[in-house]
């Protein structure tokens, strides 16, 4: 069996798994929707007190959030097998099993869940994009429609990465789990503002050391035909979502690093 | 346990549960290190994002600058006290049915969980606050960024004030970490209502956003809501934005809403205790 016929075999079973417990999976979904939809109400509560920022509306910024919630929720939802390594593999030794089997890690991981629960999430970005796109101007041709699906597509690969990099901090420290949670939720917390409120400073982490603004505020702007008060070019928004793969295959590399220096715990 | 039940010193077998649950949680060190940091971070986030705002429109704010600096820096210290999780292994417990055993102790089962809830609560934030709080109050101006700074609480009265609303805002999260418990108990697929729990607790708070920020007339809710006592009441206490008599009445808010929370979840446990059916075996 191929990998991709592998994998789609994993999943149908995950699918088939959860749905076993119907109840449980809409309690989780619809949880999560309105455990998310919440937070929308810091962002209005913001513009109700302190009016537009300088560049951006609150629809345009809904905008921005929905690109980066619809990109979160779907890599989340692939990457439980990564989300749960420390405490599931490293934590109880069971990633010995894994390393014996022929077949990649990466793939038995990524096969590790489908968690449909995620849609709840999923759910929450496409509401709040439908309705920042619904107030903003937005010229629907065949090329934004493409570069949206290509920015999107990014963002998965972006925080698809960012979960492996957490795998691979679990193979030293075990129980770290929670804690790069704070920073794959910070950055969809941060990556939810136009970077231009940032410092400076900040900014330059996550554009060229952390690629995030890569794969939401540079691409977002070019879809919504705004200059940039930060003075990119367009050959650069357009570019900039590669950024986002290309964080991908480091985070591969230094997972593949990580494997050949673990030690179980072997209990 | 060390301590003998028997003796009549009942209090002294909690105790001991929570210090052994403490120490057991000291141990994450490198992971609390990683905390750190990332909090940082996460600060750093949220208070641009709050004077960027703050910066259209300063003029007749409900708070000042430094308010909110300190308001986000306690915020990030003290994370670990929110409800935001149940104690996993007595999430594992419930799924595999050893919980049995626990019913089997001579201990009374919400006090037990109680206690081990109370270490839970502050042993991760023992070992991520005083770093963080250096970093906020020290090293920060000395970046120069004295205006991200957190700064000390004006005066005595705002410290000892602080330091007696924050002990009550830790009982109250420990109150509302049990409801979750009980919960579990009640039902595996639970798991939806703790998962929706922690997220509107965490707006409700103002962990998200520092409550006085939220619309004027929105106000008077918030000011009523359990979840202030968590978060928003021991901040603004710090940071002198609740002063005078007010803090009397914010306390005492406290302490209601404390005392609500542990009677129903002693309640609720007790009833589902009853009917418990012990999964797996």
């Amino acid at each position: 069996m191929n990998s991709i016929a592998l994998y789609g075999r994993y999943l149908a079973v995950s699918i088939r798994a959860q749905m076993q417990y119907r109840m449980s999976f809409l309690m989780a979904a619809s949880g999560s929707f309105v455990a998310t939809i919440v937070e929308v109400t810091a962002i209005w509560a913001l513009f109700d007190r302190f009016g537009n920022l300088p560049n951006w509306n609150l629809a345009e910024v809904c905008f921005l959030y929905g690109v980066v919630n619809i990109s979160f929720a779907i890599a989340d939802g692939i990457t439980t097998g990564f989300d749960q390594f420390g405490s599931l593999y490293i934590k109880t030794g069971q990633f010995d099993r894994l390393l014996v089997r022929p077949r990649s890690v990466v793939l038995q991981l990524l096969g590790h869940e489908l968690a449909l629960r995620r849609v709840g999430r999923l759910a929450q970005g496409i509401a709040v994009f439908a309705w920042g796109a619904s107030h903003v101007q937005v010229d629907w041709s065949l090329f934004n429609l493409t570069f949206l699906t290509f920015t999107i597509m990014s963002g998965v690969a972006f925080f698809t990465a960012l979960l492996i990099f957490q795998a691979t901090l679990a193979i030293w420290t075990v129980e770290s789990l929670e804690i790069m949670n704070t920073m794959t939720y910070g950055g969809v917390q941060m990556a939810q503002y136009p970077m231009d409120i940032y410092s400076a400073w900040f900014r330059r982490i996550f554009t060229y050391l952390i690629p995030l603004s890569c794969i939401s505020y540079f691409p977002v702007l070019l879809i919504m035909d705004k200059a940039d008060p930060l003075g990119t070019s367009v050959i650069f928004q357009i570019s900039a979502p590669l950024l986002g793969f290309v964080f991908l295959a480091v985070s591969l590399v230094a997972f593949r690093v990580g494997i050949r220096r673990y030690t179980s715990t072997g209990s | 346990m060390p301590a003998n039940p028997d003796t009549g010193h009942l209090w002294q077998a909690y105790l001991s549960v929570i210090a052994a649950r403490y120490r057991t949680l000291l141990q994450y060190r490198a992971a609390a290190f990683a905390g750190v940091v990332t909090q940082l971070f996460w600060g750093a986030i949220r208070l641009m994002v709050l004077l960027a705002f703050f910066e259209l429109a300063p003029d007749n704010q409900p708070m000042t600058v430094a308010e909110i600096a300190a308001y986000v820096w306690l915020g990030q210290a003290l994370l670990a006290v929110f409800p935001w999780n149940v104690d996993s292994e007595i999430a594992e417990m419930i799924r595999s049915g050893s919980v049995a055993y626990e019913l089997t102790r001579p201990l009374n089962l919400y006090w037990f969980w109680f206690a081990r809830t109370i270490a839970l609560r502050t042993a991760p934030t023992t070992l991520r606050c005083l770093p963080m709080i250096i970093f906020a109050m020290w090293i920060m101006p000395a970046l120069g960024l004295d205006k991200w700074a957190l700064s000390p609480p004006p005066d005595w009265a705002a410290g000892i004030g602080f330091l007696i609303s924050q002990t009550l805002g830790l009982l109250l999260a420990c109150a509302m970490t049990m409801l979750m418990h009980v919960v579990l108990v009640w039902s595996l697929s639970g798991d939806g209502i703790n998962r929706i729990f922690p997220s509107i607790a965490l707006v409700l708070s103002g962990n998200i956003l520092p409550l006085p920020l939220f619309p004027d007339w929105m106000q008077s809710f918030l000011e009523l809501q359990p979840f202030q006592g968590l978060v928003d009441v021991p901040f603004r206490i710090y940071a002198g934005n609740i002063t005078g008599s007010d803090v009397l009445v914010e306390l005492a808010q406290q302490v209601f809403w404390t005392i609500i929370f542990l009677a129903w979840g002693y309640w609720a446990l007790g009833r589902v205790q009853r009917r418990l059916v012990a999964q797996g075996g």
